[in-house]
């Protein structure tokens, strides 16, 4: 037979694949359903318990009975398992593909061997309240990694409370909030600062928590504008929350004075490390002096994404901010591990218990496995590949990188597609869809859009060379799609689950439907 | 996805073309005539062509509405549609009143969009004949365009237009100027505020998806207005600029503000409406003011284009810590980087005005923004 | 000293030097120290980390792991009857195998054509969960019970425009904390007062305590002390009369028998989802869901993702998005949308799987179980002298309040005896709520035999002789 593999590589290099995603056209749960059918029984009441306790039903209100059955769907066993299996299938998680084209979003190799430990008896089937006694085990881990993350970011004490990114941010504006409040000053210093590069959630959460935001905008080069900071502090400054690498993957030479100008101003500040997976072991909040800071357990620290959580944030702050943590924390006399919930200063709380505790085994796991040799390796390795992708991707025609000219980037690049759109026409939303075509992910950017047609890439460490040259290579060829045959980019994406979505009924009251129910009596005008 | 839209184009096939070659204004025959002798080269047509061609992919879905050969017809036709032609002009001879007859009736024919080729001229013209009635945008035509119902460039104006008619715009208003180069380049300060038309505007540069700070235009001057007014002091006198803006915290009070003058507020009531400077600076000697004003026009000016009567006189007055700018999120990215302008006439004033200042975006929400006297 | 090869890392594929060293070449760069040259040397580490000693075999890791976890008795071992925000359900193998799956577990925000299938499955999580609450509206799930419920409360302040929330007495401190901490800047908490005998909200309490300035009232159904509430139309009436919303936080896994609260005139319901499907994982499996009806006014509110369904350009084919991705306010005062981010989306997708699973007989089934097995408990433990059990005379569901004043025995003690004898007692009470006395929180579902109740009204028995 002749050679398979002449035809699969040109140049010594393997051509890009014939991807397809799985499409299953599944139908909607519900109509599968057949009636009767069942999908699990429930273990049956003893007989001599039925007659002790008689007809529980009737001691129900009346009015607090149910008296239709809900409409939930009957379906047996198997066809509920070969429906999600099916729509598992068409989705694109970090496990299939090259998933460096969700930037901010560090989709990195979540260590298989952390989900079998998370998922043991010993971490699944343990309740928050049993006696301390009983849980020494969790909580030596979770003690154990605020002791690594302490170590990482310099900070004092840490929290694994808040669910996620955004309430960590929350959970800080909080005992910014608290501190003030505790010196009299919260009336007067009810402002935070922040950058439009930033991630959103800074802005949003502080206003969540009260403050008025005050959001700078960055200087001609990209940097955030000290002088604006100069200008925007006052004696109502309450704080600065900055992100930092920015989204843009620009690390602000500046920080320093930054944070000098708000301490000056008397203000806390607050470094958002959702983009810290380049900067491990090579530099810290601490140093920059700042106060408080969170992590992003499912990002840098390689618990999985889980289709958008379970997650944690986990806040760390100087031993002067300690006091206003959420409540409890956890504490080592020497022995054994304590919850302390005496701590009357405390913000409270944030969130159920004690955070998502597997999700911090998984990162605790995670760095056990690597130590701080290993972690600098990643932070490096990370570095390498953004800035092997940046150079790569300019390359290619279309493509420009706002910002620092000539500077390097860390551990993501914001590219623009603006000169390929003022050629062709084609938008960088339409570059996704076709990337889409050739089985990966590709992320533009938060709103606003100050940078025009964007497209930010965070490869991460778990990708290797080989995988990033094949990224490249799909978005170099949908480049040349774009100059050569812009219908097909336009038209895209023509090998994924489905195709082009028509979004108006999303935004119109009349016909959106966010369940199957709502659909059944709007639009196919079902009567209840 | 099927739908059936009407696209309204009328181009104005001599916009600016006085100007490029020393003829102030063109319209009139009179004035065509002298600028074709004179070698100028019409620019509209091949701007409408550069927008009409990135809404050819709607061609199927499509209803183009024009005027004849040189107001729109041939430019339709150059790109492959097959338009719908109404009125009548004299060739060569197209004067102001053909741009509003083919704006009146395209209004009549309920066109869903109106684009439309030239410059601030035209856009005066077409807000004389249908006022806000409908949305309509503006292809740039080759000259210093001060409305802000212009797209970015023709293809950004074609780009706009096909977001619009597929229905992932929002609408705005903007405004419409009255500015004369040749007499400001003479130290002549003379930028009017014309009025208002109603243009589309893409949501996606300004919305927030994670922040999920939503909202559109009005919204967001909602959202401004109720800042403002709460803030407003008993023991100040507010010198409100002319703007959408606003009009907005006019608006907020149960106030009728106008549409393109100043006024002033005080206590919740209106003091003045209309006002000239004489009158800002009587009121100014008796009592402290705040001034609250927002960028007019496309190009970013907070003092100097449409709100002259707030002179430099009063602008001192009042002093810098007292003046409140208010902007939209949309406004400000339409800016694209580019600093607020102040143009007041006394260079001392100007650069007094330079430097960072807050700006409104949203309730509880400000940036800091620069200042600058010249791009 | 010899230099030591440099290792390379099995999750670091460029760890290795031949290729690091090529990329470094090719970008121009002679080590990875270049890419930091625009951090001020002020700021840069001048040694490693002090952390552990890396495991870096796969070997060691899991012994390690192991070895520290196994310090943990799990609910297996033991026998338990904790709840109080957190509880023992069944757990059906297919939930686990679903959010195992790959694709689902590593998936995050792609767009609605490579991630058709989370769009698909949390649409269905959300489609049964109507059901479920006959309500149309459901959100993509938030953290947990508490942030539900303070977002909920946030809503309502923005849709009414007032700055006050009457809560009901009879939910957990935490919840309480939760809702204060979150409502800080805008809301004021009122307590309402409850029926010491039955621990039915005081309607006396609610008329005295409401005007034309509550945004909301919440109570929730059953209440944390596990009674379930028989005035829901009284008391969303009297919020209704007062331009109020009402809110209730339910336990899901109840709405197989309970009515849903929209019958009773409840306008945003919440709760958590941990219940259904979700192992309890010391805290971890919790997940927040609310629901509305389909009113502009409502869905405009939400801070978090909603997913609506919507035609493609092949007919017949189902697509997905996000709805009303631009929330506008209808409320004057625009304080913004809260925010949203990671949440608890994989629970989500997993309840949606269990309700699958169970359907409408299986839920009936469960929550007939549950109330028989409590009622059987809290039968038996009643016998025992001294103890007071249930503690209100309501109907209950799986969990009650157990009074032990007469025994003369702390409920520490009592919890300290039972854990000798390798049970986990109910939630100690007295801090919480200190009118109750010595009291405990316990909580019986469907999992507690016949055999494991008796063992544990035994054990109670003997523990307080």
């Amino acid at each position: 037979m002749e050679d398979i593999t002449k035809k699969r590589y040109a140049d010594g290099k393997p051509k890009l694949r014939r991807f397809h995603q799985a499409k299953w056209d599944e139908p909607i749960i519900f109509e599968l359903s057949k009636e009767g059918e069942r999908g699990i029984l429930i273990p049956e009441v003893e007989d001599e318990v039925k007659n002790e306790v008689g007809d529980v039903m009737s001691t129900i209100p009346e009015d607090m009975r149910r008296k239709q059955p809900p409409k939930l769907p009957e379906i047996s066993q198997p066809r509920v398992l070969r429906h999600y299996v099916r729509l598992s299938q068409e989705t694109l998680g970090t496990d299939l593909n090259i998933d460096v084209g969700q930037g901010t979003c560090t989709m990195k190799y979540s260590p298989k061997i952390n989900e079998q430990l998370a998922r043991m008896p010993q971490m699944a089937e343990i309740h928050p309240l049993q006696d301390e006694e009983t849980v020494q085990g969790i909580l030596e881990v979770m003690y154990k990694f605020e002791q690594i993350l302490k170590e990482i970011s310099g900070m004092d004490q840490f929290s694994f409370q808040p669910g996620g990114g955004s309430q960590a941010i929350y959970a800080n504006a909080s005992i910014i909030r608290a501190y003030h409040e505790a010196r009299g000053e919260a009336d007067q210093r009810n402002e935070i600062i922040t950058t439009i590069f930033s991630h959103p959630s800074n802005a949003a959460c502080a206003k969540t928590a009260g403050f008025k935001v005050i959001t700078l905008y960055p200087d001609e080069d990209g940097y955030p504008d000290l002088e604006a900071l100069k200008a925007a502090v006052s004696e109502r400054t309450a704080g600065l929350m900055i992100t930092n690498p920015e989204d843009t993957g620009i690390f602000n030479p500046n920080i320093e004075e930054f944070v000098k100008v708000v301490h000056e101003a008397g203000g806390l500040c607050f470094y958002d490390q959702a983009n810290a997976n380049g900067i491990l072991g090579i530099t810290r909040a601490r140093e920059a002096d700042f106060d408080l800071c969170h992590f992003n357990l499912h990002k840098t620290f390689s618990s999985p994404h889980g289709c958008g959580g379970p997650a944690v944030g986990a806040i760390g702050v100087t031993k002067e901010l300690s006091k206003f943590l959420p409540v409890p924390v956890i504490e080592f006399d020497g022995s054994k591990y304590h919850l302390n919930y005496d701590r009357p200063e405390s913000i409270g709380k944030v969130r159920s218990f004690y955070g998502v505790a597997p999700v911090v085994l998984k990162a605790y796991a995670w760095v056990m496995s690597l130590g701080a040799e290993g972690l600098k390796e990643v932070a490096e390795v990370a570095v390498l590949n953004s800035n092997y992708l940046f150079k790569k991707l300019l390359e290619i025609r279309g493509v420009s990188a706002p910002y620092a000219k000539g500077k390097r980037r860390i551990e993501q690049v914001r590219y623009s597609w603006e000169k390929l759109t003022k050629d062709t026409g084609v938008h960088s939303e339409e570059i996704g869809l076709r990337a889409a075509d050739f089985g990966v992910h590709y992320w533009t950017s938060h709103h606003p859009w100050i940078v025009p047609e964007p497209c930010t890439l965070e490869p991460t460490e778990s990708y290797s060379k080989a995988e990033l040259d094949e990224y490249i290579e799909i978005l170099r060829r949908v480049s040349e799609e774009a100059y050569t045959n812009p219908e097909l980019v336009k038209t895209a994406p023509h090998n994924s689950t489905i195709h082009k979505i028509d979004h108006t009924p999303l935004d119109d009251p009349s016909q959106w439907a966010m369940t199957w129910r709502a659909y059944r009596k709007k639009v196919r005008k079902e009567k209840e | 996805m099927s739908f059936e839209k009407k696209l309204g184009l009328i181009v104005n096939p001599i916009a600016g073309i006085g100007g490029r070659v020393g003829l102030k204004g063109s319209d009139g025959a009179e004035i065509q005539k002298k600028a074709l002798e004179l070698g100028a080269v019409p620019q509209s047509l091949n701007r409408a062509v550069e927008a009409l061609e990135r809404v050819t992919p709607l061609k199927d879905h499509l209803e183009i509405i024009t005027y004849p050969s040189e107001m729109g017809e041939d430019a339709a036709k150059k790109c492959g549609f097959s338009p719908i032609v109404v009125g009548s002009i004299r060739k060569g001879e197209t004067t102001a009143e053909d741009t509003k007859n083919a704006a009146k009736e395209m209004l009549r024919l309920d066109v869903n969009l109106l684009l439309f080729a030239g410059g601030d001229g035209t856009a005066r013209d077409i807000y004389d004949a249908i006022g806000e009635e409908m949305t309509v945008l503006g292809i740039p035509a080759g000259v210093k365009i001060h409305s802000a119902v212009f797209g970015i460039s023709p293809r950004s104006a074609g780009d706009l237009a096909v977001l619009y008619l597929r229905g992932r715009c929002g609408i705005r208003e903007a405004e419409v100027m009255d500015v004369d180069e040749e007499a400001i380049r003479r130290g002549i300060v003379s930028a009017k505020l014309y009025g208002y038309l109603r243009v589309p505007f893409e949501k996606r540069l300004v919305q927030g998806i994670k922040t999920s700070s939503g909202g559109g235009d009005r919204e967001a001057m909602e959202a401004i207005a109720c800042d403002v007014v709460e803030r407003m002091k008993d023991d100040y006198l507010y010198i409100i600029g002319p703007g959408t803006t606003t009009r907005a915290i006019t608006s907020k009070l149960g106030l009728n503000k106008t549409l393109i003058g100043v006024d002033m507020v005080s206590r919740g009531k209106l003091v003045g409406t209309d006002v000239n400077e004489a009158q800002l600076l009587k009121l100014l000697q008796k009592h402290k003011a705040k001034i609250i004003i927002t960028p007019i026009g496309g190009q970013g000016y907070i003092f100097g284009r449409g709100n002259q009567q707030i002179s430099p006189e009063v602008i001192k007055k009042v002093g810098r810590d007292n003046i409140i700018v208010v902007a939209t999120p949309e406004k400000i990215n339409s800016l694209r980087g580019q600093f607020l302008l102040v143009d007041t006439g006394d260079r001392a004033v100007d650069k007094m005005l330079s430097g960072y200042i807050r700006v409104i975006t949203g309730y509880n929400e400000e940036i800091m923004y620069k200042i600058s006297l010249e791009r | 000293m010899s230099k030591k090869k440099p290792t390379v890392y099995p999750y670091i594929p460029n760890s290795v030097s031949t290729i690091k060293n090529q990329m470094l070449k090719e970008v121009g760069a002679k080590t990875a120290e270049d890419f930091f040259e625009d951090i001020p040397e002020k700021l840069r580490l001048k040694k490693n980390m002090n952390l552990p000693k890396p495991l870096l075999s796969e070997y060691s890791l899991r012994k390690h792991i192991e070895g520290i976890l196994s310090k943990n008795k799990t609910c297996q071992e033991y026998l338990n009857f904790l709840g109080a925000g957190c509880w023992q359900h069944y757990v059906p193998a297919v939930c686990d195998e679903v959010n195992q799956r790959s694709e689902f577990l590593t998936a995050y925000a792609g767009e609605p054509y490579d991630d058709h299938g989370r769009f698909q499955a949390l649409f269905e999580y959300a489609s049964m969960m109507g059901e479920l609450l006959n309500m149309d509206v459901v959100n993509v799930p938030t953290y947990d019970w508490l942030q539900a419920a303070a977002t909920s409360i946030r809503m309502a302040s923005r849709i009414t425009g007032r700055r006050e929330v009457l809560v009901s007495r009879t939910i957990s401190a935490d919840k309480l904390s939760k809702i204060r901490d979150y409502c800080k800047p805008e809301i004021e908490v009122k307590l309402l007062g409850y029926d010491p005998e039955t621990g039915q909200l005081d309607l006396d309490s609610l008329k005295f305590e409401i005007s034309s300035k509550t945004a909301a009232v919440y109570f929730e159904n059953p209440s944390y002390l596990g009674f379930i509430e028989a005035h829901g139309d009284k008391i969303s009436k009297i919020a209704h009369d007062h331009g109020a919303i009402c809110i209730v936080g339910v336990d899901p896994i109840s709405l197989g028998i309970l009515t849903p609260p929209i019958e009773y005139g409840v306008d945003i319901v919440c709760g958590d989802l941990q219940p259904l499907g979700m192992h309890m994982q010391f805290g971890g499996g919790q997940a927040g869901f609310i629901a509305t009806r389909d009113e502009e006014k409502y869905v405009m509110e939400y801070p978090s993702r909603l997913f609506g369904i919507a035609p493609t350009s092949v007919e017949g084919e189902y697509g997905f998005g996000d709805v009303a991705y631009e929330r506008t306010s209808f409320v004057l005062r625009e304080e913004g949308k809260e925010f949203v981010g990671t949440a608890a989306a994989l629970w989500g997708i997993t309840a949606g799987v269990y309700l699958a699973l169970m359907g409408p007989q299986g839920m009936r089934e469960i929550g007939e179980s549950i109330m028989q097995r409590s009622r059987y408990a809290m039968l038996q433990i009643s016998k025992i002298k001294g103890v007071k059990c249930p503690v209100f005379r309501s109907t209950h569901f799986k969990e009650f309040v157990v009074n032990f004043d007469d025994t003369g025995k702390t409920v520490a003690e009592i919890n300290k005896a039972l854990l000798r004898r390798k049970i986990f007692g109910g939630k100690d009470l007295t801090k919480e709520f200190p009118e109750l006395g010595n009291s405990a929180l316990y909580c019986v579902t469907e999992i507690h035999t016949k055999n494991d109740i008796d063992r544990l009204a035994n054990a109670l028995k003997e523990a307080v002789e």
